[in-house]
């Protein structure tokens, strides 16, 4: 077995000196290697939503999808892309245009091969507004691409052929595809390697129909590393080492059997009987003792947990009530009284892990902190100047969450903090715990609160992602800011491919955000996942997305 | 008889259209749709979604058009999700919740009535005190309490048992049935428990008792079949319900039934499953609510099925 494990690994390196240039592959096997290649997990959710790449939206799909398919690229770990149905690329001066040079090896599971073709087809079916992708808005940096899909499709049904050819994407031959985006974006190659940019398998689609194709095991003609053998719905999906894979020699696992389970207490159980080896649910309560039993394994998690002022809404109204109110929480006892996973209080919107304009620098450590934690007196004072220093004046508030035991636990300690802390009668601060779906709509339709509860994980690894929520038009700007300052810095940035340039904007972008303190961002987020100790080399990026290709089961 | 049946047909269709019409306003009064999601959709996108399932429609066109599809027993596409149909679901998933069901009824008839009759015929004896012990713990535990109970024991502790799943071998079914069978055991035993005694002071018990019948002929022939009526009124309501699906115990042990989905639906808002699945409830419920009207009548002789008052 070692030997076979050497063998892989020479391979491995050697397949990276000859393509260098891009991302080093991920090396793999590194011990004996368990007979039976079997990995067992469950998904978190009772039923994937779709296993149609261009319709999916949640990370438990996309996981699904990323053993299933291959896109232009796939991502590592440390949120690198490296060569999938791509071997090579080079970008234009202007980073506008890339040309990718698919691999001629690259073959769907019934032997036709992945051509440029099948990935302008793929891509066109996702921009095209009649498909209703829900992502389609991961294509708007390709040339074009927003003009189409956002056509109607009942007023503009035929001005929408002539806005898909107009769409960035040529197919120079069958093995180049060269893609022309809007605007330079650094980021934008990470995300070929994202189930709405993966191909899917043109006859089939069109033969089964473009919504009814991808419901059933025996339907699916894929690319990935593993084929689907086998779907139960709403309980068992079962995955095979997809044999025509172009690189099925580094593809140890010989089977996935994943658990469609929702319940957190169930997954938990099964993980802790042996029926799962991998999970990522456990319920709150028990952290303590998996924290005590080793059991967790924490990684970082591109995520911020914070509160959102409504700016529109007294007292929020005025930019020093709200800093009182984000000075006077105490992030520290919340990450380590409550969370206790290694979260890290938050001290600016933006979490670490991304990196900045120079090789190394990460933008969280060049922007710093931006104030200190639970700082009372500084708090008590802007309450003061804001016109309350008769306590009893404030009005009441409202703080909104969504119905879960966390969200309930951090309210209730934020609500006793503020009160303690700034001086308030409790019994001006009141909780509001919402269902989901209604919580959703008061937050982001109807504006209907003072301050929620929200978290945000980044869709890519720029401060963009972060950032740009909060300009004036966008549609997650929950808090209804608008600072034109705020609105020119990122378009410039958006604009132009100059790392120096656009990250010296984000951070005056960030700093007039916190200095307005239209958020308390209160802590970054960890990924929690639970596998065993046999369970070797899952790629989990920290935009949540976990990949199996290269994971392999240790002796035990 | 037929004309009885025909009646109670046409009633119960009225009181589909209504549970329909009621369930399709309350639902669309709800804040929250089903294509909302924490990350912002842009407009134009959300547009598309609306246009290509039909919700762009005025409400009442979305009514007509629904009703339309009823009749033609088209349940509609999940919104959730894609591809799928509320047909669908109930066409795979009840079979589930019903065979879980149905063994669970199984499981709490022959253990609850007897244990009933031999209670009522050992009235405050010990056999009757342990019995009516157990039933009370029976009635009174929730499944909720029960389910995680017994998986902490037989699968996490001494790993007797998968812990979830369901279909891939008898096994997986040992706990749920348990968890589910528990109430209506309880049930059965304490109505059974209490007509019996009822039965057991009526005269013609103690005519057959000095006809010289032997005890087990008594209990038998004449104290089960009056003793059992209450036990098929509560059946009717018990099997529709349980047939249908159990939220908890589907989703404690991921069992893919219609329980499960059913509570689901209303989370994600999927309004075509959450109405197919009150309709095919509401037709269910009214349906068994008929069959036990019509077995009464075989029980029991002084019942009679008409039409109309005589």
């Amino acid at each position: 077995m070692k030997k076979l494990a050497l063998i892989l690994l020479v391979v491995v390196m050697s397949a990276t000196l000859i393509l260098s240039g891009c991302a080093q592959k991920p090396a793999q096997v590194t011990g004996d290697l368990a007979k039976d290649q079997t990995l067992k997990m469950d998904l978190g959710v009772s039923e994937p939503e779709t296993l149609d790449p261009a319709m999916q939206q949640g990370v438990a799909e996309f996981n699904v999808a990323t053993m299933m398919y291959e896109g232009l690229t796939r991502m590592d770990d440390k949120n690198q892309p490296y060569q999938g149905v791509a071997e090579k690329w080079t970008v234009s001066a202007d980073l506008l245009t890339y040309t990718f040079n698919l691999r001629k090896n690259a073959k769907w599971t019934n032997g036709d091969p992945v051509t440029a073709k099948d990935f302008e087809w793929s891509w066109k079916r996702a921009i095209d507004p009649r498909t209703g992708s829900p992502y389609a808005y991961q294509m708007y940096y390709i040339k074009g691409a927003e003009a189409a899909n956002t056509l109607d499709p009942k007023k503009d049904e035929a001005k929408i052929k002539p806005a898909l050819d107009a769409v960035g994407i040529k197919v120079v031959d069958d093995y180049t595809l060269q893609v022309t985006l809007a605007a330079p974006a650094s980021y934008w190659l990470g995300l070929t390697s994202f189930p709405t940019y993966f191909p899917v398998h043109r006859a089939t689609v069109e033969k089964l129909g473009s919504d009814k194709w991808a419901t059933e095991a025996a339907n699916f003609v894929t690319n990935g590393p593993f084929k689907m053998t086998g779907w139960t719905h709403k309980s068992m999906i079962t995955m095979e080492k997809n044999t025509k894979y172009w690189d099925a020699k580094d593809v140890v696992l010989k089977k996935i059997t994943i658990a469609l389970v929702d319940d957190s207490k169930t997954e938990l159980t099964m993980w802790e009987s042996g029926q799962t080896d991998f999970t990522e649910g456990y319920p709150a309560a028990e952290i303590d003792r998996l924290k005590k039993e080793n059991k967790l394994t924490i990684l970082p998690y591109l995520g911020t947990y914070y509160y959102s002022f409504n700016v529109k809404k007294a007292p929020f109204d005025n930019a020093k009530v709200r800093q009182a109110f984000s000075l006077a929480i105490n992030r520290g006892d919340i990450v380590n009284k409550i969370l206790k996973a290694g979260q890290i209080p938050a001290l600016a919107f933006v979490p670490p892990g991304i990196p900045d304009a120079t090789a190394g620098s990460d933008f969280r450590k060049t922007g710093g902190d931006f104030y200190k934690d639970n700082d009372l007196a500084a708090a008590n004072k802007l309450l003061d100047d804001a016109g309350y220093k008769d306590r009893s004046k404030i009005p009441t508030i409202e703080i909104l969450y969504n119905t879960n035991p966390n969200h309930k636990t951090i309210a209730e300690a934020i609500q006793e903090m503020w009160s303690k802390g700034l001086n308030i009668p409790k019994e001006k601060i009141k909780l509001n715990s919402q269902e989901w779906g209604v919580y959703l709509s008061s937050r982001t339709k109807t504006h209907d609160f003072q301050v929620a509860r929200a978290g945000w994980i980044g869709d890519y690894v720029d401060p963009m992602t972060f950032l740009d929520m909060f300009m004036t038009d966008n549609g997650n700007n929950d808090p209804q800011y608008a600072n034109k300052t705020y609105d020119d810095l990122l378009n410039a940035a958006k604009k132009t491919g100059d790392q120096k340039v656009r990250m010296d904007n984000m951070h005056k972008a960030e700093k007039i955000l916190v200095d307005d303190m239209v958020i308390a961002p209160i802590y970054y987020y960890v990924h929690i996942v639970l596998q065993k100790p046999y369970v070797k080399s899952v790629a989990i990026n920290t935009i949540g997305n976990t990949d199996f290709v290269h994971a392999w089961i240790a002796k035990h | 008889m037929a004309r009885y049946i025909l009646q109670r047909f046409f009633s119960a269709l009225i009181a589909l259209w209504v549970l329909i019409t009621i369930t399709f306003i309350m639902m669309h009064a709800v804040p929250g749709g089903p294509f909302a999601t924490e990350k912002a959709v842009p407009e134009a996108i959300l547009r598309n979604l609306e246009q290509k399932y039909g919700l762009d429609q005025p409400l009442p066109k979305q009514y007509i058009r629904y009703l339309g599809n009823v009749i033609r027993l088209d349940l509609g596409p999940s919104y959730k999700f894609k591809g799928q149909t509320v047909n669908d679901f109930i066409r795979r998933e009840f079979p589930v919740s019903a065979e879980i069901g149905i063994l669970s009824i199984i499981l709490s008839l022959l253990v609850g009535i007897p244990a009933g009759v031999i209670s009522a015929f050992r009235q405050n004896k010990w056999q009757d005190n342990a019995a009516m012990f157990v039933a009370i713990i029976g009635v009174s535990v929730p499944s909720f309490i029960v389910a995680p109970l017994l998986m902490y024991v037989l699968a996490l502790k001494l790993h007797w048992l998968p812990a979830a799943m369901w279909g891939m071998t008898w096994k997986q079914a040992v706990m749920p049935v348990i968890s589910l069978a528990l109430l209506p055991l309880a049930t059965f035993a304490r109505l059974m428990r209490s007509s019996t005694l009822d039965v057991i002071s009526q005269d013609y018990i103690k005519t057959a008792r000095s006809k010289g019948l032997s005890e087990l002929q008594v209990v038998w022939r004449h104290v089960m079949k009056n003793a059992i009526m209450p036990v098929v009124t509560y059946l009717g309501p018990l099997i529709a319900g349980i047939l249908t699906g159990t939220f908890v115990i589907e989703q404690i042990f991921a069992i893919p039934g219609l329980g499960r989905e059913y509570v689901w639906s209303v989370t994600n808002r999927d309004y075509t499953v959450l109405l197919g699945l009150t309709i095919f409830y509401g037709a269910f419920l009214l349906m068994m609510n008929l069959l036990v009207d019509i077995v009464y009548g075989f029980l029991d002789p002084r019942i009679q099925l008409t039409g109309h008052k005589e």
